[in-house]
């Protein structure tokens, strides 16, 4: 009952977006090539299905790989920026300000720099744009860790790592997901833009360019209700692992 | 009998920004083995200090700490701890807690083992069935009767406590002291017990030591001479009722407000 409840109401909410969607088209009298309505977006997955899988692909492991370094280089500044003090003034301003600077501006940087190297520019942006919060939970939660936790490790006598291993990295793990989560979406945010951007383009980025292209706006719609799609499949893969790893961070609800 | 903790002329003095802070001055104590020593203090007047001292987490900067003969410069596996905070890891049940310093101090036990160990420890201090439990789903007397079984579960020689019942309501931390007392009827080890509840040192204590405001010294030591087997009742005999008298005297002065005034 409380599963069901748990899938039919989302869906309930998707149905009526789609509703009101078609409900507004319909009213202004729009024709496809102003704004494509549901109706029209089953045509373009029937006539292009094979491109979608194939793009979508590509858009899903170039993201991946992205998050997935993201991951890797977070922690380990997280962790630099964690232990030490003089890391973290040393290393902070330069992170927000490399934070602050518009990724797109950083498309034809990369474009030139790697000139035709379109899988590695793509991971590359992910990466990019998505380590950032991940350093900052990890490096915060290592830094405010509560001195007694540490104490009773290392009133045994414990080194350094088995209290990093058994305290520090157990307890910023909650942290972690959280950032994990912001970091997920914006991977596939960079992985897109450069799919788009870039001439040549692979992935869905650049189906959607080749609609826009073609004037074929059913095509170009069907291509974003596509990536929210997958959004939503990687964003909640992450909740998942988030369950699996740090479930014991979740209150008993009353 | 021999001492089994002897604090040797220590003084001790933090560096903050406006310059050293003494906090301990040429401190002298001793406990001999299985002896439960309280120490009373104003806040404030270096009492965790001397906790940090003894377990070894800091060095003094003069004098000697010594425990079972030697002296001690770095944190030792034969010494237990446990905080006003009972500092559970939440991501672990209470069962694997309890077993959490044997895993550091005793890597090569067998699981079931060390198992056995932590399960007949929560027996004993009333959370037999509580084993499987977060410790999100205790209450904080509970909590600190988990940390209580953690601090001791690797049967260490000496038991440093600070403040571990100051948090609790005045029911639950007369629970707790039977409690202590029961699990040092049973095994016992050396205590240091840091306290701002002068009935807590007296029901517990074999010595309660006061010391005086910062930078503390021994300012008084009181011989407890009540029997080990104690009531809560015993806090109402003439004896005890004497005994805080004293202690509550020479807080005062700790306080430096003589005559009380
Ligand atoms: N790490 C530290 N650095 C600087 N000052 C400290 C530090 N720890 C404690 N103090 C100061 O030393 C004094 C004694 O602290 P503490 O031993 O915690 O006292 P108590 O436990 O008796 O209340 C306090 O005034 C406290 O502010
Ligand atoms: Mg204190």
């Amino acid at each position: 009952m409380e599963t069901l409840q748990k899938i039919a109401v989302p869906l309930a909410a998707i149905a009526a977006f789609l509703a009101v969607w078609e409900l507004i088209v319909w009213a202004n009298g729009w024709p496809n090539y102003v704004m494509a309505s549901p109706t029209d977006l089953p045509a373009a997955y029937v006539r292009f299905w094979e491109l979608f899988l194939v793009m979508g692909w590509q858009t899903l492991w170039r993201t991946v790989l992205g998050l997935g370094l993201a991951v890797i280089f977070g922690t380990l500044l997280g962790m630099v920026m964690g232990f030490s003090r003089l890391a973290r003034e040393a290393l902070y301003p330069l992170l927000v300000g490399f934070n602050a600077v518009p990724k797109a501006t950083l498309v034809p940087v990369l474009a030139l720099l790697f000139i035709g190297q379109h899988d590695f520019n793509t991971v590359l942006m992910a990466f990019l744009i998505s380590f950032f919060p991940i350093a900052v939970s990890v490096g915060i939660g290592l830094s405010t860790l509560e001195p007694e936790y540490r104490d009773i490790l290392r009133a045994l006598g414990a080194s350094r790592f088995t209290i990093f291993r058994k305290i520090a990295l157990p307890k910023t793990l909650p942290e972690f997901f959280g950032a994990l989560k912001v970091s997920v979406t914006l991977a596939f945010i960079g992985t897109n833009l450069v799919e788009i951007v870039s001439p040549h383009g692979r992935g869905l980025g650049a189906l959607f360019k080749s609609g826009e292209t073609n004037g074929d706006y059913p095509l170009m719609f069907a291509v974003l209700i596509a990536l929210a799609f997958l959004g939503i499949v990687l964003y909640y893969a992450v909740v998942l692992l988030e369950r699996i790893f740090a479930g014991w961070a979740e209150r008993p609800q009353g | 009998m021999n001492n089994l903790i002897e604090i040797k002329g220590v003084s001790h003095a933090y560096r903050t920004r406006s310059g050293p802070l003494p906090v301990l001055d040429n401190l002298n104590v001793t406990v001999p083995q299985d002896e439960f020593c309280a120490v009373v203090g104003p806040s404030g007047c270096g009492k965790s200090t001397l906790t940090r001292l003894v377990s070894g987490l800091m060095k003094p900067d003069r004098g000697e700490v010594w425990l079972h003969g030697e002296r001690v410069t770095s944190p030792r596996k034969t010494v237990g701890m446990a905080f006003q905070n009972p500092v559970m890891l939440e991501w672990r049940t209470i069962l694997e807690n309890v077993m959490l310093p044997l895993e550091i101090v005793a890597p090569q036990m067998k699981r079931a083992e060390a198992e056995a160990r932590a399960c007949h420890l929560l027996e004993m201090v009333g959370l037999k069935g509580f084993e499987a439990k977060r410790p999100s789903e205790l209450s904080g007397g509970m909590r600190q009767r988990a940390s209580l079984c953690r601090a001791i579960v690797h049967r260490p020689d000496v038991l440093i406590m600070d403040e571990p019942f100051g948090a609790l309501d005045n029911f639950t931390r007369e629970d707790l002291w039977q409690t202590m007392r029961d699990l040092r009827a049973a095994e016992p080890f050396t205590c240091v017990l840091i306290t701002h509840d002068l009935r807590e040192s007296v029901f517990l204590g074999d010595q309660v030591i006061v010391l005086s405001g910062r930078p503390a010294r021994t300012q008084y030591v009181l011989d407890v001479d009540l029997p080990a087997d104690r009531t809560i009742d015993i806090l109402y005999t003439p004896k005890a009722t004497e005994m805080l008298h004293v202690l509550r005297d020479q807080i005062r002065i700790a306080q430096g407000r003589d005559g009380g005034h």
